[in-house]
């Protein structure tokens, strides 16, 4: 009988509800070699075919369980340049723990909290050791420092470039600080990972609103860039157009996890900025960000919070974990169920969301089951707050202000496999060009356009020169 | 860090900053605002760009002190800096010739109108300005407003300069007296503005308003600044902030600028923020 994958140590669900410490506490070192020697080692290593940004797998785990934690994390580093956050946030249940062989009884090497172990390890036991810089093979700008953006000027820097990254926010990180919460994702975890990039190299501009401060034209005619990736994500909140939108508590969960997230609102009035959440809140959808604001909400006090979905729990595209981790904290969940209209009081503030109950139909275009409408079923939920998680588009600073930058209907930029726009010099990837999606997948997005981007910047040169 | 070069009191409650920002002065246009974070538990604010000085590198901010932030920021001076000035954004008023343009200008509404006032100017507009406060000591930029002008009518609400009465009383007889008037834009609180679209609508003059919601990244993300306009939404910082003043929905526009009436006044009771004291 093969050995169960080790637990997570985690903060009581009664505990956590009204903190913002991390749930999960992370494996302890002697749990962490334990868990590594679960790995069979096989020669197939299929779990590396799960991995986005390619880390050799079974190789840092071998590490882990030699004790050889140095090993293990710079071999993680030789890939992934924010392995304490993937280590947190990935979806490992699928991607590379999916295709591990022992998954099949359902006992998948824990590959993520390996990774986060190596990671945490790494962050504490930081030997200030760092390679010097080589000499400057050319100079990159990235526009967005999020996920996508941080992977590509690491990766860049690591081969020798130049790169400066542009934020218009006044803190880099993208979801990974406004959005992602404390609970999920230490900011101070976030930190250190961009330090160890400007340890590397990378120069980070805050501030800085590519389309607005400059453009990307600009950045290739008058600073001298060799090549501009962009990496802007998904920042432009979806609404429902449903009546009652605009009344007050009612949230984008960009708005709302902004302000709790990196405006700090949580400690209000300790800090200035301040965020309203009722007795009684609703949060519309089911994926990650939507599991975010409902758990949020609880712990800046409110008594009921809810999930309204109009699809089945089968259909939740929130991780397995975080949809566990809200059911443990008490986050109600209205499934089967869409919002059809917000009511308000004659100050204008939210009294209510009119809901109606649904049932699924045949297969759509997504090859999900349709939810339709159960006529008359109509019933009312009493709260003060509405948070609308129910995705994102586009940001459409960039692409409004480059000329000869192709968009598609969404006005997400074109851009192919590699990260090769419709512009020359120019390379997008990650939610910009895909559409909302997770965090890894933007990483491995940056990933190849920046070695997309080393063969552009080295072949153009060499033309010059030829 | 944003260096503050030079501190004007325009009013007891209104302060004026030359703000060192070159990336931001080479790009800024009349119609633009900026959000600046003035410390790390700091809020975001978003402020419009009162003037600007390219060969500088300078950018000028106008604002009344009105919560715990503005009064925070208020008690900077030259020598001070910002810690965050983020910009230019929204989109740029359009400016060409279009004949007879009113400017009007409510409170520290001035501040921004004044821009425009004088970009319209050099495209060789007639400028005719109205600019009004609650009293004398509250009016600002009387003689920037006077040098763009053809002309320029002051209103206060209790008579201590000007005219006593509502900036929509010159305007209103300006229509009367049968003036050519291509366009009217307003900026100050959102019920002037209101009543100022309500004086143009019946004449269909073309009335343009620069909206200041509740905002918090200035880049679209977060939603928060989303209006009515035309029954569709909008969001001010990316669409805006100006728009046809005949189709803002005001009435939804004033609630919402209320939301954190009552957080303010906690901030106020709990006595943690700075300018308490």
């Amino acid at each position: 009988m093969p050995s169960l994958r080790h637990k997570m140590p985690e903060q009581s669900a009664e505990k956590r509800r009204s903190n913002f410490s991390e749930v999960a506490l992370g494996y302890t070192a002697d749990t962490a070699q334990a868990e590594a020697s679960r790995c069979l080692q096989c020669k197939t290593s299929p779990c590396r075919q799960g991995c986005p940004v390619e880390v050799n797998i079974p190789a840092f785990i071998k590490h882990i369980k030699d004790g050889q934690m140095d090993a293990a994390i710079q071999e993680i580093k030789h890939k992934n340049n924010l392995p304490a956050v993937c280590g947190r946030v990935c979806p490992q249940e699928n991607q590379c723990e999916k295709h591990c062989v022992l998954a099949k009884r359902g006992q998948s090497v824990a590959i993520g909290r390996l990774e986060r172990f190596a990671a945490d390890h790494g962050q504490t036991h930081d030997n200030g050791a760092h390679p010097a810089l080589k000499e400057s093979l050319g100079k990159v700008a990235v526009i967005g420092a999020g996920p996508a953006g941080l992977t590509a000027a690491g990766d860049l820097a690591g081969l020798g470039y130049q790169v400066t990254v542009y934020e218009a926010l006044h803190a880099p990180g993208g979801v990974l600080i406004y959005g992602i919460p404390e609970f999920r994702l230490p900011k101070d975890i976030v930190r250190k990972e961009i330090d160890s990039l400007k340890q590397k190299g990378v120069t980070i501009e805050v501030n800085a609103i590519a389309g607005k401060t400059f453009t990307i034209d600009e950045l290739i005619s008058e600073q001298g860039f060799d090549a501009v990736f962009i990496g802007t994500g998904a920042g432009l909140p979806h609404f429902m157009d449903i009546p009652g939108e605009n009344l007050n508590g009612v949230y984008s969960a960009n708005e709302f996890l902004t302000r709790v997230n990196l405006m700090k609102a949580y400690q209000f009035p300790a800090t200035a900025t301040p965020v309203h959440v009722g007795k009684n809140v609703a949060v519309v959808g089911a994926g990650n960000v939507a599991m975010d604001a409902a758990r949020t909400s609880l712990r800046l006090g409110a008594e009921n919070v809810y999930i309204v979905y109009r699809r089945s729990e089968d259909e939740i595209p929130a991780r397995s974990e975080e949809l566990e981790h809200a059911k443990e904290e008490g986050i109600q969940f209205h499934l089967l169920t869409a919002p059809v209209k917000i009511n308000g009081n004659d100050k204008n503030w939210v009294t209510s969301l009119e809901c109606i109950r649904m049932q699924l139909g045949e297969p759509d275009q997504s090859g999900r089951r349709r939810p339709l409408p159960l006529e008359g079923s109509n019933f009312e939920l009493p709260v003060d707050t509405v948070i609308m998680a129910i995705g994102q588009g586009p940001n459409p600073l960039v692409q409004q202000t480059t000329p000869g930058l192709a968009v598609n209907k969404h006005g997400n930029i074109t851009a192919d496999e590699a990260g090769f726009t419709s512009k020359e010099g120019v390379f997008a990837g990650g939610d910009i060009v895909t559409g909302a999606a997770t965090v890894i997948l933007a990483m491995g997005a940056g990933k190849k356009a920046a070695a997309a981007i080393h063969d552009y910047v080295q072949g153009k040169k060499a033309r010059n020169h030829g | 860090m944003y260096p503050i070069l030079e501190k004007r009191e325009l009013s007891p409650s209104v302060k004026l900053f030359v703000v060192q920002a070159p990336a931001i002065a080479k790009k800024c246009q009349p119609g633009q605002f900026i959000i600046l974070r003035m410390d790390e538990a700091g809020e975001r604010i978003p402020l419009t760009i009162a003037d600007f000085n390219r060969q500088k590198g300078t950018i000028t901010l106008i604002f009344q002190e009105v919560g715990c932030s503005t009064r925070h920021l208020g008690r900077l001076g030259a020598g001070d800096s910002i810690l965050d000035v983020a910009g230019p954004l929204g989109q740029a008023t359009h400016i060409e010739k279009f004949g007879t343009v009113v400017c009007i200008g409510g409170g520290i509404g001035v501040a921004p109108v004044y821009p425009i006032a004088r970009a319209y100017h050099e495209a060789g507009n007639k400028v005719i300005s109205i600019i009004g406060a609650r009293n004398a000591e509250l009016l600002i930029m009387e003689d920037e407003m006077r040098q763009v002008s053809e002309s320029l009518h002051i209103t206060t609400d209790d008579g201590s300069k000007g005219r006593k009465g509502l900036v929509i009383d010159p305007l209103k007889e300006l229509i009367a007296a049968g003036e050519d008037i291509r366009l009217v834009m307003a900026i100050g609180p959102v019920i002037m503005m209101k009543s100022v679209a309500e004086v143009t609508r019946p004449h269909s003059i073309k009335t343009l308003v620069s909206l200041n919601p509740i905002m918090v990244d200035g880049t679209g993300m977060c939603g928060g600044c989303r209006v009515s306009v035309a029954n569709k939404n909008k969001f001010a910082c990316v669409d805006g902030p100006e728009f046809d003043g005949h189709e803002v929905d005001f009435v939804g526009l004033m609630a919402r600028q209320r939301m954190y009436h009552e957080a303010e006044r906690i901030e106020r009771e709990a006595g943690s923020c700075s300018c308490h004291h």
